[in-house]
């Protein structure tokens, strides 16, 4: 992340003129800057509004995005709350080594929740299929209560998918963290209504109305580092379920399955033993906004195991309290 | 397993980087039920190139597993295009929309997001909801049936909103064979209860009348040749040339910028409270007020009043506008800045800056038309919240003075409101708010009402003058 902190030069406005409206003489904002704006104002507000918020930060570029935009709404101050990570003992090692850098970097502090603990201590069984991302909201809700955060912010957008699609910008979860998808308030004008009893709590996705190929624009205008294996780099895979799955410690090809070197890159970044990478010559960020805007296949479609269960899987989840 | 790639699809996002400086365009759908709404959107997704070829197989299937089109269907004819907005279970279930869902495309000429809304559970909530960020409102009419009490409804609510562009899809135009006199009556009777209404009295808001056929597609992206009779433009057209809301006020010389967070680094009086990178000295006496501008514009050196509820208006001067480093010498609506300003007033969060000498003192008497979106009715003498801008306050019902009737558009007397009314009621304020007429300012003459049990939303306020103060005392809702 690059925010330049020069503030020598009055810089030109950002302010475009719409050409395509012959009835407009007057500028207007870029759609990645409305955006922008947008979720900045949402950031700004659940700030004032909260005692207590966190970011959930996993080293995945909408989550860096967050964090990018939180440091533009706060600038030149710090960014006022903690990044947290739901951590499924099954992350790449580079998108760790990455967080840690991050937060470093930005002086910010980091609380943990492990899935690893707890299905060590019993409290978690791990699943038949080896997949951890739905034994995620167990330890998320631990570190929710834990800590008091009383707002967390996650990077969800309504491109993803159909649930996410019908859900606020500020959704209200209860005790359980449930979403109850056919009870929500009615989200009017920019008026955010985050009020809440004693034991709720409140999601909050300022980048609901960014797209993907919107989200690899911004990365590449704002110059927003990443985790390497977003772009395209030789890696040992196996095929399976219809993706190429990395090699790793906690993810190893069955006897059937065989081992290929390829030059994938990673759509989404999540936990190693569901998250699938896509073939990919696309080795700068120029090459995947590119690759994002040509792609006829929907990111999670092309890479995530664990949304292919069923029509519903993130509905279910939601409903169970996950991001 | 690897990207498929569509060039042609690249090209068109990319060539000539047109979408770098696209501008976005809001719009919501509002219907009846079984008006074909959900297919209308299928068909403006799927013909703008928008569903990815997993979205469409998965619905394909579902299509082919419910027998949809019959036997001898193929390609496009075999797909249910409404699966394509539904998202949850119980609305694949029961083959009905719940929820306002948001969905995303581009073309070459503008970025959409498009706010569906549900026509027949909680009609008013989800059709306030989808118009209250909307450029413009798509209404869809069912050819066969023609103008209902919910259309009446919709283009009520779009009124009250002050929506800037309505346009009326005359849908299933296919099952009335295309005939150009049942397009004509239905145009004449949206044309009547527009007038009515008085939409577009006011210069903004303008009325579109489109002859479609969501199921085959005519008029929605490409104009067909079996409405010779119809000479306007397709539904796509329209939405990619419409001027959006903030360009046609943004000749208003009414700059607002509500006050959302004061930043000033050196309160925390710690060495690391400066963003990574900063030297703290340079910021110890800095001190900014951030916020969105919600309508207009501002200049570095213009002449800004700063209104704290329960005082008078203060006049400054700004002297910075900053953005994340970067010094910008003007902005616009509806950018996130943070202003520094001359004088060094006490100014907090709750507190607007507004174009000097624009903006009036705050009132704790608040008159309001109001759109009932709980099944809790709202009673006289009841005790609500008011979240206004950057502030909430308590407030008191005083009397509810009026409800509408949609067969006249008249207001009838009543003494409480229930689920979807539209009414007028006389609020007292606990404390003082920057109240502005919705007429005007959209943003700062809006408030939600919650309950200050479970903290619900229980209506979308819009703030009217006093009675008294209005040199037009003929109702308008």
């Amino acid at each position: 992340m690059s925010i330049k902190t020069t503030n020598e030069d009055l810089e030109l406005s950002v302010l475009d003129l719409d050409a395509d409206s012959p009835k407009a003489a007057h500028p207007r904002l870029s759609s990645l800057d409305t955006l922008e704006s947008e979720a900045i104002h949402i950031i700004r507000e659940v700030v004032a509004e909260f005692e207590k918020p966190a970011l959930l930060f996993s080293g995945g570029k909408d989550s860096v995005v967050m964090l990018h935009l939180a440091t533009k709404a706060f600038w030149p101050g710090k960014v006022p709350f903690p990044v947290l990570h739901v951590d499924t003992g099954h992350n790449f090692p580079e998108v760790i080594e990455f967080r840690d850098r991050t937060v470093e970097r930005l002086g910010l502090k980091l609380v943990v929740g492990s899935v690893q603990e707890f299905i060590d201590s019993g409290d978690l069984a791990e699943r038949a299929d080896g997949t951890r991302n739905p034994l995620q909201t167990v330890p998320l809700l631990d570190a929710i209560q834990r800590n008091k955060f009383d707002a967390v912010f996650g990077g969800g957008r309504r491109d993803e998918d159909k649930a996410r699609a019908k859900e606020r910008i500020l959704s209200l979860r209860d005790e359980f963290g449930q979403w109850d998808p056919r009870n929500q308030r009615p989200e009017l004008w920019n008026l955010y209504n985050g009020r809440h009893t004693v034991g709720q709590h409140v999601r909050a996705f300022p980048i609901s109305n960014w797209t993907e190929l919107d989200v690899w624009r911004y990365i590449e205008r704002e110059n927003i580092d990443l985790p390497g294996l977003y772009y395209a780099h030789d890696r040992e895979v196996f095929a399976r379920d219809g993706m190429w799955r990395a090699v790793g410690e906690v993810s190893q090809p069955r006897d059937t399955e065989q081992v290929i070197t390829k030059t994938v890159r990673y759509r989404t970044v999540g936990d190693m033993s569901c998250t699938g990478a896509v073939e990919s010559s696309a080795a700068t960020v120029r090459d995947v906004v590119i690759e994002v805007a040509a792609s006829t296949i929907t990111e999670r479609g092309a890479t995530r195991a664990d949304d292919r269960i069923s029509e519903a899987a993130m509905e279910d989840r939601k409903k169970d309290g996950y991001f | 397993m690897s990207t498929e790639i569509d060039t042609a699809r690249a090209a068109a996002l990319l060539d000539e980087a047109p979408l770098a400086h696209a501008s976005l365009f809001r719009f919501a759908t509002a219907g009846s039920v079984d008006d074909g709404k959900s297919t209308l959107v299928g068909r403006l997704l799927h013909d703008s190139k928008a569903i990815l070829a997993d979205q469409l197989d998965a619905v394909a299937r579902t299509s082919a597993d419910r027998g949809f089109g019959g036997a001898g269907a193929a390609g496009i004819q075999a797909i249910d295009l409404a699966l394509l907005t539904d998202g949850l279970r119980a609305e694949r279930e029961q083959g009905i929309t719940i929820d306002v869902a948001y969905r995303y495309f581009a073309t070459d000429r503008r970025s959409f997001i498009l706010a569906d809304c549900p026509g027949h559970v909680q009609y008013t909530k989800n059709t306030v909801t989808g118009a209250s960020t909307a450029d413009a409102v798509v209404v869809l009419i069912d050819a066969r049936k023609g103008v209902l009490e919910q259309t009446r409804r919709h283009l009520s609510v779009l009124q009250l909103l002050r929506v800037a562009h309505v346009i009326v899809a005359v849908n299933k135009i296919d099952l009335v064979d295309f005939s150009e006199s049942v397009f004509r009556e239905i145009e004449a009777d949206v044309q009547k209860v527009g007038r009515e209404l008085g939409l577009g009295a006011d210069g903004i808001a303008d009325l579109l009348v489109i002859p479609v056929s969501a199921l085959d597609g005519d008029n929605v992206v490409d104009r067909s040749d079996r409405t010779p009779w119809y000479d306007g433009p397709a539904l796509l057209e329209v939405l990619e040339t419409l001027p959006a809301a903030d360009e046609l006020e943004s000749h208003l010389e009414s700059f607002r910028f509500p006050v959302q967070l004061v930043v000033r680094p050196q309160g925390a009086l710690a060495p690391d409270a400066v963003a990574a990178g900063l030297d703290v000295e340079g910021y110890r006496d800095y001190r900014a007020y951030a916020g969105q501008i919600t309508e207009g514009s501002v200049k570095l050196g213009d002449k800004v009043s700063v209104l704290t509820p329960g005082q008078a208006p203060r006049t400054t001067t700004v002297i910075g506008i900053d953005f994340a480093g970067r010094r910008l010498t003007e902005a616009v609506a509806p950018q996130s800045v943070a202003l520094r300003l001359a004088d060094e007033f006490d100014v907090a969060r709750g507190d607007t800056i507004a174009a000097a000498g624009t903006i009036r003192e705050a009132s704790a008497d608040l008159y309001a038309a109001l759109c009932w979106l709980s099944p809790k009715p709202l009673r006289e003498g009841a005790k609500v919240l008011v979240k206004h801008g950057t502030r909430t306050v308590q407030a008191l019902v005083r009397n509810v003075t009026g409800k509408l009737d949609l067969a006249n558009f008249q207001l009838e007397p009543t003494t409480t409101l229930e689920l979807n009314d539209i009414g007028h009621a006389q609020l007292r304020l606990a404390a003082p708010l920057p109240l502005e007429n919705y007429l005007h300012h959209r943003r700062t003459g809006a408030f939600l009402v919650i309950d200050p049990q479970d903290g619900n939303t229980l209506a979308a306020g819009l703030v009217k003058d006093h009675p008294g103060d209005h040199e037009d005392e003929r109702y308008s809702i």
